[in-house]
């Protein structure tokens, strides 16, 4: 597999203006030639789409949603970080690339955060100029907050509402070019193949979910923006249509997929309260800039109220464990934190299935300082909205949460030019790997999906197009009739399937599985487990679920059954890279590997690296290969937030 | 807690109201317990030939705009300032029967059961809501300020996530909410201003055009929207329309 990163020589801050002056262009008169199929129209793929189409190429859109309005990137709450240094309290374009390789755990390419520090100024600049509504000091200039435990403030955000205002302006700038006949937009459908020709990808296979008809589409190069795999645990952040579908066919034709076991668990989202949950919800990570978390100190208190529960009996964790950081420590480690209390039977809350997993976060000392209205004022929309899943005020008892699965650092490797190991095939976003290393800071998945599309792929893939492209392919030819019988052949076992169990309870049991040996801690012994586990668990949905109606039709349990059927597949390969990789850093913790108080220790001389894997074939177990992190910009450091 | 459903089924199989009772709890939101009936159509299929309800829903967050459905009369349902994925069950009462149908319009178009065709909300999107900026051109995103007030108000019609329910609420099938939510959203930012008179008159024409109703100032829509738009958005597209009108 070649694995070779195409950073460019020269010195770091160089690189990049080194790179677009060594790219090749395309004739602006050839560009209408050429064909672009983009998949996924969240931050990535709307704005790659709308620029794309913006410099004269033809382009195809595709998203699984009614609208390119609804993927998911709208649901983003907290802000977008950038550069710009407005609160001159000493940032740059140096401090954000230290601060997200350092908080990524050292797992990531530094070349590529470079870059994306320095393209996050322009974000800012192009969604202002589209309308965007940040939030603003009175003077009218943009206003900013330190966020995720940053010490600049540099996060820019549209009340709580960040993603769907980025979005909105992303897709205003989409609908522009659909109304120019620059973007043909393909809505409620769904990507079901990759087509290869000579070994580069030239088409894809969709299915029409309103009609179920199973389409061609022959392009110059292919970019997908699909998003993450956080919905194979079942119960995430993710909006339930979120899955791996896409990113897992490319893996299957040959697009190695790097770091699959790098998930993020975001430490404040609503606990589970039954059996039928079907989602967790999200609280800002901003409620813990005043928000402070405990748990009862004795274990005979679980029960009780917490306003019957005395000061002194109420253990502040986070702040007793991190004195210095105490309730904004990052994201793995509180969240982390969490689990170990309620492992160690301090948590709170509904018991459910014999546990109480939930901690308080608690605004009672806030409203006390600042007042009840400047507390409405900051967090009023989220304790709204607590209240109306809940049913209790955050004004009156402290919040229950828990940690949720939220975002996938791991993804389809890519290059420097955010190309795949198939030649043609780029990827954006959530779904490449690039960026984050093992751990996401807060408000730089925005950036990061926005810099891909807007500011990275538009000057990368002319280079492609024109140096390594091979001439024109139609849907005639016949790798188009071998992929789509392929991908008809397993739409009919699908149609097939006659058991009794609705898809769901599967995905559910895989989400179990998942939670248990693959989610917050993890172990060698429990990883082994899961691997043994999860083929049962596959081979009884094969026999025993149950698809709903036809093909021909709109199908729910159709489409859900294609996604689990693949989420039942790549878990297994998530979980492989789970257990090769031993050591602990940022979302990937093994138990093996602590300090007496229970940090997390890496090892780097072994594991400074992207774990990249290979498909062998149905059945086989894939490869693991390697691209090897180097970090001579960044010292390679211990996070400590004691 | 005992709920029955009573659903408006529209497919090959049926077009009608069924009646679906489950048990549920408290805590479920509505769509988690739609899941529990569709479960069980699955599970007792022979006794349900109609199949499982098609209905629209993602992110079961309040934000995406995909969940669509009238409940009891009312657009997602009897809770103010909320979508019907963060409608909970606690807002109903042991032994409730619940009816629920889709939006009703005619630029709705029903596709299956609960799920309708919400295209032409986008089609009016490309006549016109947007700024016309490429990428590249911006200028440094502090070389115009905007004051607090202007912005705050900006975000509140941009706070739009075009899910119809003002639609499914006016008795005329009307969608000006919606429009004058994106041109007042642009028209006040002076980013927007450039092309403010041109993109309301394409905006409108568009909405006219996919056969949505005019407004006659019933305030249904302000009533039923889940982001609590304020209906003046359409007083002050009827202002951008005059502008428009009398500048051209």
């Amino acid at each position: 597999m070649d694995l070779d990163s195409r950073v460019p020589s020269g010195p770091l801050a160089e690189k990049w203006d080194a790179h677009r002056f060594a790219l090749k262009l395309v004739n602006p008169a050839n560009k209408r030639g050429y064909r672009i199929l983009v998949v996924g129209s969240g931050l990535a793929g709307a704005s790659a789409a709308a620029t794309l189409a913006e410099l004269g190429y033809e382009v195809d859109c595709f998203c699984f949603q009614d609208s390119p309005r609804r993927a998911h990137s709208i649901a983003a709450q907290g802000g977008i970080n950038a550069a710009k240094n407005y609160q001159n309290d000493g940032d740059s374009v140096f401090r954000l690339f230290y601060d997200t390789v350092k908080g990524g755990d050292f797992r990531s390419r530094e070349a590529n955060v470079y870059r994306l520090a320095q393209v996050s100024v322009n974000i800012i600049d192009q969604c202002v100029a589209q309308g965007v509504p940040f939030a603003r000091e009175y003077g009218g200039t943009l206003a900013n907050r330190s966020f995720g435990g940053a010490q600049v403030s540099r996060t820019f955000y549209a009340r709580g509402q960040t993603g769907q205002q980025l979005l909105l302006g992303a897709y205003s700038s989409l609908n522009r070019q659909i109304a120019r006949g620059k973007v043909h937009m393909h809505n409620r459908t769904e990507m079901l193949d990759l087509v290869l020709v000579d070994g580069h990808a030239r088409g894809l296979i969709t299915r029409d979910l309103l009609t179920g008809e199973i389409k061609r589409w022959a392009g110059d190069a292919v970019v997908m923006a699909t998003g993450g795999y956080g919905n194979v645990f079942y119960l995430s952040t993710n909006a339930k249509g979120c899955n791996v579908t896409a990113t897992f066919r490319a893996f299957k034709r040959g697009a190695g997929f790097a770091n699959p076991c790098f998930t993020q668990i975001h430490p404040t989202c609503i606990p589970v309260s039954g059996d039928y949950q079907s989602k967790l919800t999200l609280m800002s990570e901003s409620l813990r800039n005043d928000g402070r978390v405990w748990v009862p100190r004795n274990k005979e208190d679980v029960a009780k109220a917490p306003g019957d529960i005395a000061e002194s009996d109420r253990y502040y964790y986070l702040e007793e464990r991190y004195p210095s950081f105490g309730n904004l420590v990052p994201r793995d480690v509180a969240s982390r934190a969490a689990k170990k209390v309620c492992d160690d039977g301090f948590g709170v809350g509904h018991v459910v299935e014999g546990r109480r997993n939930a901690v308080y976060l608690d605004f009672a000392d806030a409203i006390k300082r600042d007042g009840r209205d400047m507390v409405a004022d900051k967090y009023g929309n989220l304790f709204d909205m607590y209240e109306r899943i809940s049913g209790e005020s955050p004004y009156k008892q402290p919040m229950r949460i828990y940690p949720a699965v939220h975002y996938t650092m791991g993804g389809l490797w890519v290059d420097y030019n955010l190309m795949s190991t198939i030649p043609g095939l780029h990827v954006l976003g959530e779904a490449n790997f690039s960026d984050h290393g093992a751990n996401r800071l807060g408000a730089s998945a925005l950036m990061q999906g926005l810099a891909d599309g807007y500011f990275v792929i538009p000057y990368t893939i002319g280079n492609y197009l024109v140096t390594a492209h091979k001439g024109e392919v139609t849907t005639d030819h016949p790798a188009f009739d071998e992929t789509q019988s392929a991908v008809e052949a397993k739409q009919a076992k699908l149609v097939a399937l006659d058991g009794a169990t609705p898809v769901d309870a599967f995905h559910r049991e895989l989400g179990l599985i998942m939670w248990e040996y693959c989610g917050m801690a993890r172990t060698a012994e429990g990883l082994k487990t899961a691997l043994v586990k999860i083929p049962e668990l596959r081979e009884r949905f094969w026999k025993e679920a149950r698809v709903h109606g036809g093909g021909d039709t709109l199908n729910a349990s159709l489409e859900k059954a294609g996604r689990v059927a693949d989420f039942l597949e790549f878990a297994e390969v998530m979980v492989r890279d789970a257990l090769e990789r031993d050591e602990s850093c940022g979302g990937h913790f093994r138990e093996e590997h602590q300090t007496p108080d229970g940090e997390a220790v890496r090892h780097d001389e072994t594991y400074a690296h992207a774990a990249v894997w290979e498909f062998k074939g149905e059945g086989e177990t894939p490869v693991r290969h390697t691209e090897p992190m180097a970090f001579e910009h960044v010292k390679l450091s211990t996070r400590s937030y004691k | 807690m005992r709920v029955t459903f009573k659903v408006w089924r529209e497919n090959d199989e049926v077009r009608g109201f069924r009646s679906y009772a489950i048990e549920a709890n408290e805590h479920m939101s509505f769509l988690e317990a739609l899941d529990v009936v569709n479960e069980m159509i699955i599970r007792e299929h022979e006794k349900y030939p109609e199949g499982p309800i098609a209905f629209d829903h993602d992110c079961r967050e309040g934000i995406c705009g995909m969940c669509s459905m009238v409940i009891d009369g009312h657009p997602h349902g009897p809770r103010q300032a909320t979508t019907t994925c963060q409608l909970h069950m606690r807002s109903f009462g042991d032994g409730d029967e619940i009816l629920v149908e889709p939006w009703r319009a005619r630029a709705f178009p029903v596709i299956k059961d609960l799920v309708v065709d919400r295209t032409a909300f986008d089609t009016i999107q490309q006549a016109g809501g947007y700024v016309s900026v490429g990428t590249g051109a911006a200028p440094d995103a502090n070389a115009l300020p905007i004051g607090k007030t202007v912005a705050d108000e900006a975000f509140d019609y941009a706070a739009c996530i075009g899910c119809g329910a003002c639609v499914a609420a006016c008795p005329n099938a009307s969608g000006m909410l919606f429009v004058g939510a994106k041109v007042v959203h642009l028209a006040i930012l002076p980013q927007g201003n450039v092309e403010r008179s041109q993109r309301v008159s394409a905006m409108v024409a568009a909405h006219d055009e996919a056969g949505f109703g005019g407004c006659t100032n019933h305030e249904e829509c302000e009533a039923a929207c889940p982001k609590e738009i304020s209906v003046d958005a359409i007083a002050k597209l009827n202002v951008e329309l005059m502008r428009a009108a009398v500048r051209s």
